[in-house]
């Protein structure tokens, strides 16, 4: 039971990494693309690899670092003006074959040896050579620090009913904040007070509560992969939803849903469709770009781990949660990473050897993947928090 | 993901304890240990045998390994700083010699410079290359030549696949990106039924390109023909078709693992016709895709059940109004492409890659994509075209200077171009897209 719980914990790990809110991000952009607008953009590893090196090329050359965001998110634009304007006024398709092909090539042109000096061909950029102005930002100083402090060591000697407690109490709560998160977006979920966006807030703080109660985790303050690069991660994780929430609420994004309904009907209420798409496809791969740099704060830039199946995962975690639902990303990615590393990990510990070897159960983890793609999309195309009428379109 | 998840399992499989395959790779602890990992050779053709030699920065010997047959080599140290790796040039097969490093990672003695950090894994790259590498030596236009029958040989196994790939999207409007699977699915069946259980070549090729069509034949009956009476949209379709490719990659791995395979063990004469060298089966292979292209064309353009799939090709609808069975045409598409495919990844893995990897189809996915595109999204000679367009183009633009891998990335970006300014492809007829 130790060791299941053990497992789950570093599932929950894996779910807070800055890693996954750096992927978060990007999906978050892959939502605006394809969940919004129904844009077919299957190149956002490539403008997450373009923000991750643009930014850490500027840093080592000696740039500053909020120039070198800058300079990272400049890129993404400049890469989605060159896609969008041969393809967006074709059919849907062409998009989705010219962006995965300029990802690829972006890979390869990343990974060449005589670029070694400025890209680190294809041994990548190591961290340590770029994340120290954002390490030296930090303002939570030195020391280890532990989430939460009070947690269920300090109940009865950590007892497993304490333990097996607080996990119930968080499965519950996610279960209800998904419910009313849902209900929001339908109008018909239950009718839990009069205001559910408080429930909702509230929920999701008790969750996250019961969660690093039952699981504390413990990090350097400030070290690469410390609470640092996790706060700062979801932090701009927060920011680039509560953008979205506003584009989306605001006129522009009812234009851009009628983009993604019908196409025709918009251009002939004279709006100019092109460049809707257009700055829908600018915005979302700002925000690949933005999340390929948190991707790449804590570990290094090498292009093969941003390849074409990042993409694929970005999907399948858009759909997982939910796409065109405004916290569909995070919670489908967070899923997503927690539940493959749970996959992989009990397979590993509970599955002798001789039916499935520790590699075997990394690469099971994967098959299940793939085979969850296909069975969300088929069964349930609008995830855990979408909203199937808004999921009938087609390109 | 990265090394940060993969350090996360093998963190957590070591403290479990028990034997697994990756026991002896040495993982390293924050503060207390540095790696130097890394593969003789590359993934896709690792080097067994090398003795790979660690020398501190004065050039004393540290430790030394001899790879076995993944290539794989991993040193720990417990103290940072500059450290020189070597490989024994005896101990490499004859023919090859490992690739000079980047001026700043060169050592003295065809050493190679490694930085070796705490809690951290440095990966120097020793790759191998030919001994008679060299650009002198062969003519600019003998090159040229070389070139361009291996394009026309990569183009022709590629039309083997991409045409299924165009008349799948041709019938159904189905961009079916698990159609590269089926390309790896035709060598991995080459590799267990020739290799492992030793059948006869051209009976294996055979077997393999039947076995192929029943899978084409039963995915359709399974997946995709439900699927269309769901009246599942053509988007949602191409994203369960990269689910089903997620999962037949790593099926593969699964099954077979993470290295090379080849399908024969044994080597193939060599025949030199004028400036061009190849084996002997590639001029082979070269003609049966001839002759199977042919094959098709003429079924297409001559016979009932060709006029018919053209008919679907062009409209569905009006194609069932007037007697076609859409389905069973359909059917029919689906089989012939996944045995086209399966022939094609045999012959690829045979006389191109030498050997098969899970992810060789993963490779060559894109090509068949822009050979599809090029040549006009849905036409069967225009994937044809376009397979043998995209096959120069990627052979000929290593000779003519594009360095490397760029050969693939030169290809995608002509493909790019073209879609600029004629977007229907060669020979698409030019209606409107969008």
């Amino acid at each position: 039971m130790d060791q299941f719980l053990n497992i789950l914990g570093s599932g929950l790990e894996e779910a807070f990494a800055p890693a996954t809110a750096g992927l978060v991000i990007a999906v978050i952009g892959l939502n605006l693309h394809f969940g919004f607008t129904g844009l077919l953009n299957f190149g956002q590893a490539g403008f997450m690899l373009l923000g991750a090196y643009g930014f850490a090329i500027s840093i080592i050359e000696g740039l500053p670092m909020l120039l070198a965001v800058l300079v990272g998110l400049g890129l993404a634009i400049v890469f989605a003006l060159i896609l969008g304007a041969p393809t967006l006024k074709l059919r849907g398709d062409y998009l989705a074959i010219v962006t995965i092909s300029a990802a690829e090539i972006l890979r390869y042109v990343g990974r060449l040896n005589q670029l070694e000096d400025f890209t680190g061909g294809s041994q990548g950029l190591f961290g340590k050579d770029y994340n120290k102005p954002f390490v030296d930002a930090s303002f939570l100083g030195d020391g280890r620090f532990t989430l939460s402090p009070f947690n269920y060591r300090d109940i009865a000697d950590g007892a497993l009913w304490v333990r097996l407690l607080g996990l119930a109490v968080a499965i519950a709560l996610i279960v209800l904040v998904v419910r009313v998160g849902r209900g929001i977006k339908t109008g018909n979920g239950p009718a839990l007070a009069g205001r559910p966006r408080l429930t909702l807030v509230l929920g999701i703080l008790a969750s996250l509560v019961a969660l690093f109660f039952t699981f504390p985790v413990t990090y350097d303050a400030t070290g690469i992969d410390g609470w640092w690069a996790r706060l700062v991660g979801w932090t701009l994780v927060a920011i680039a939803l509560l953008v979205t929430w506003l584009l989306v609420r605001s006129p522009w994004g009812r234009v851009l849903k009628g983009v993604r309904e019908d196409e025709d009907a918009m251009r002939s209420l004279g709006k100019n469709v092109f460049l809707l798409k257009m700055q829908a496809l600018v915005l979302g791969g700002m925000l690949g770009a933005l999340g390929g740099m948190v991707y790449v704060i804590s570990s290094s830039v090498q292009a093969d781990s941003l390849g074409r199946s990042v993409t694929f995962f970005a999907y399948t975690a858009l759909l997982l949660g939910g796409a065109a639902a405004i916290f569909g990303p995070v919670l489908g990615t967070c899923i997503f990473f927690a539940g493959r590393l749970l996959i992989r990990e009990l397979s590993a510990a509970y599955l002798p050897d001789s039916i499935m070897s520790d590699q075997q159960s990394q690469q099971f983890s994967f098959i299940v993947v793939g085979i969850a793609l296909m069975l969300l999309v088929i069964f349930r195309p609008q995830g855990i928090l979408g909203d199937k009428r808004e999921l009938r379109f087609n390109v | 993901m990265g090394v940060f998840p993969l350090l996360a399992l093998l963190g957590v499989v070591t403290v479990q304890g028990p034997a697994h395959a990756v026991a002896s790779l040495c993982l390293a602890q924050a503060d207390a240990t540095g790696c130097v990992n890394g593969t003789v050779g590359n993934r896709a053709a690792p080097v067994e045998g090398a003795v790979v030699t660690l020398l501190d920065e004065a050039g004393t010997e540290i430790e030394s390994q001899t790879t076995e047959a993944d290539g794989k080599f991993s040193f720990t140290l417990d103290t940072a700083g500059s450290y020189l790796i070597k490989v024994d040039p005896a101990s490499l097969p004859k023919d090859l010699e490992i690739r000079p490093p980047a001026a700043a990672f060169q050592g003295p003695d065809g050493a190679i410079k490694v930085e070796v950090v705490l809690g951290k894994s440095a990966v120097p790259a020793l790759e191998v290359r030919s001994v008679d590498y060299s650009d002198a030596g062969t003519s600019f236009a003998d090159k040229i030549a070389q070139s361009v029958v291996q394009g026309l040989r990569l183009g022709l196994l590629l039309a083997l696949a991409s045409i299924g790939l165009s008349l799948i999207y041709g019938t159904t409007g189905l961009s079916n990106f698990a159609h590269a699977e089926q390309v790896t699915l035709g060598g991995m069946l080459g590799y267990g039924l020739c290799n492992v259980a030793g059948l006869n070549m051209w009976l294996g090729i055979v077997l393999v390109t039947l076995i192929c069509a029943a899978t084409g034949f039963a995915q359709d009956l399974v997946i995709w023909q439900p699927l269309r009476r769901r009246g599942l949209g053509l988007t949602q379709l191409m994203i369960v078709t990269i689910g089903l490719s997620l999962a037949l990659q790593y099926t593969f791995q699964y099954v077979v693992g993470n290295s090379q395979k080849k399908v024969v063990v044994e080597t193939f004469d060599v025949v030199t016709i004028g400036p061009v060298t190849l084996t002997k089966l590639s001029y082979v292979a070269m003609g049966i895709s001839l002759i199977v292209i042919g094959a098709v064309g003429y079924v297409l353009l001559r016979t009932r059940i060709g006029q018919a799939t053209r008919a679907v090709s062009d409209n569905p609808a009006l194609a069932a109004a007037s007697g076609i069975d859409v389905d069973k045409i359909i059917r029919l598409v689906w089989t012939v492409a996944a045995g086209l495919a399966g022939l094609g990844g045999i012959l690829y893995a045979l006389v191109v890659s030498n050997g098969i990897r899970w992810d060789t189809g993963m490779q060559i996915l894109l090509l068949l994509f822009a050979a599809v595109t090029l040549g006009g999204l849905g036409t069967a000679f225009g994937a044809f075209v376009g397979s043998l367009v995209i096959g120069l183009i990627v052979e000929l633009a290593g000779p003519l200077g594009a360095p490397g891998d760029l050969k693939y990335a030169v290809a995608l970006g002509i493909l790019i171009l073209l879609l600029l300014v004629r977007p229907q492809g060669l020979l698409g007829r030019a209606t409107r897209v969008g």
